[in-house]
């Protein structure tokens, strides 16, 4: 059973390369869900490296140009899940790491290489515009706060 | 159903608030731990003012709540932000907690330092005013 279910979240975590049906397990954690869908949806902690997390949580102070502290019981909180639910957790290899050497730290999904595969030249400046920017999943993918990343 | 649907959504992508307080206690306390009056024109003033002591993407706060905090504005990932003004949205400042965390994040972001007590006091006269 622990195997399967090991084997069955190595699958749900590295489909996005591998087929357009693509699907990232949403965030399940309150704290996690109410503070970091603020300024923008609540990421799936699956789309970046544990190192990536760990990074971000310990900057809030400067979090992509804003100020975004949280009191430190949250902060810890929230980076605890974070990092046991990011792409790499336990030791899994995750397609969403192709071509980022372990000496980096990517703190955008946005820039991801696998992102990048995806996203550029697919979305219209007119579509952008509409989103607000790359941050913004929802406006294109309407699923996005259940998981699903489908076109 | 579809409609239920849909404002059940809208209501569940807000965040819980605490109802704990009210712009006017708000005012008060603010005031008090002053030991001023607040003043909506320099409440106004600050809000409207573009500043230079914080981080470069954010040097107002009309930045992301537009220069009519009676309307909504949007943050800089793209996602809308509710109006302002109690006046327009009468869950604004009603959870002291909230309220706290926000003027600590955004005073930072626009000022590169917190707000105090008077300016608080300020800020919230004025958009009670409007």
């Amino acid at each position: 059973m622990k195997l399967s279910l090991a084997a069955t979240l190595a699958l749900v975590a590295a489909p996005v390369l591998a087929s357009e049906g693509e699907y990232m397990p949403p965030v399940t954690h309150d704290a996690t869900k109410a503070e970091c869908s603020e300024c923008h949806m609540a990421y799936p902690a699956g789309f970046l490296p544990q190192r990536s997390w760990t990074a971000i949580m310990t900057t809030l102070d400067d979090h992509f140009g804003e100020n975004a502290t949280l009191d430190e019981v949250s902060r810890a909180e929230i980076e605890a899940y974070l990092v046991q639910n990011a792409a790499d957790a336990g030791g899994r290899s995750s397609g969403l790491l192709y071509r980022v050497s372990p000496d980096e730290t990517p703190l955008r999904i946005s820039e991801m290489p696998w992102f990048r595969s995806e996203h550029d030249g697919e979305v219209s400046s007119r579509r952008l515009q509409k989103a607000g920017s790359m941050s913004n999943c929802a406006a294109c993918h309407r699923g996005a706060d259940r998981g699903i990343f489908e076109d | 159903m579809k409609h239920t649907l849909i404002l059940l959504t809208a209501l569940m992508a807000q965040p819980v608030l605490a109802q704990d307080t009210s712009p006017q206690a708000l005012i008060e306390q603010y005031s008090a731990a002053a030991g001023a009056a607040a003043s909506p024109e320099n409440g106004q003033a600050l809000f409207m003012a573009t500043h230079s002591g914080g981080k470069p993407d954010t040097p107002s706060c009309t930045t992301c709540h537009s220069a009519d905090p009676t309307k909504g504005g949007q943050a800089r990932t793209g996602k809308p932000i509710d109006p302002l003004s109690p006046t327009a949205n009468p869950e604004r400042f009603t959870d002291t907690k909230f309220v706290e965390k926000w003027f600590g994040r955004n005073c930072n972001s626009v000022l590169g330092r917190d707000c105090s007590a008077q300016e608080k006091a300020d800020i919230i006269a004025w958009l009670v005013s409007l």
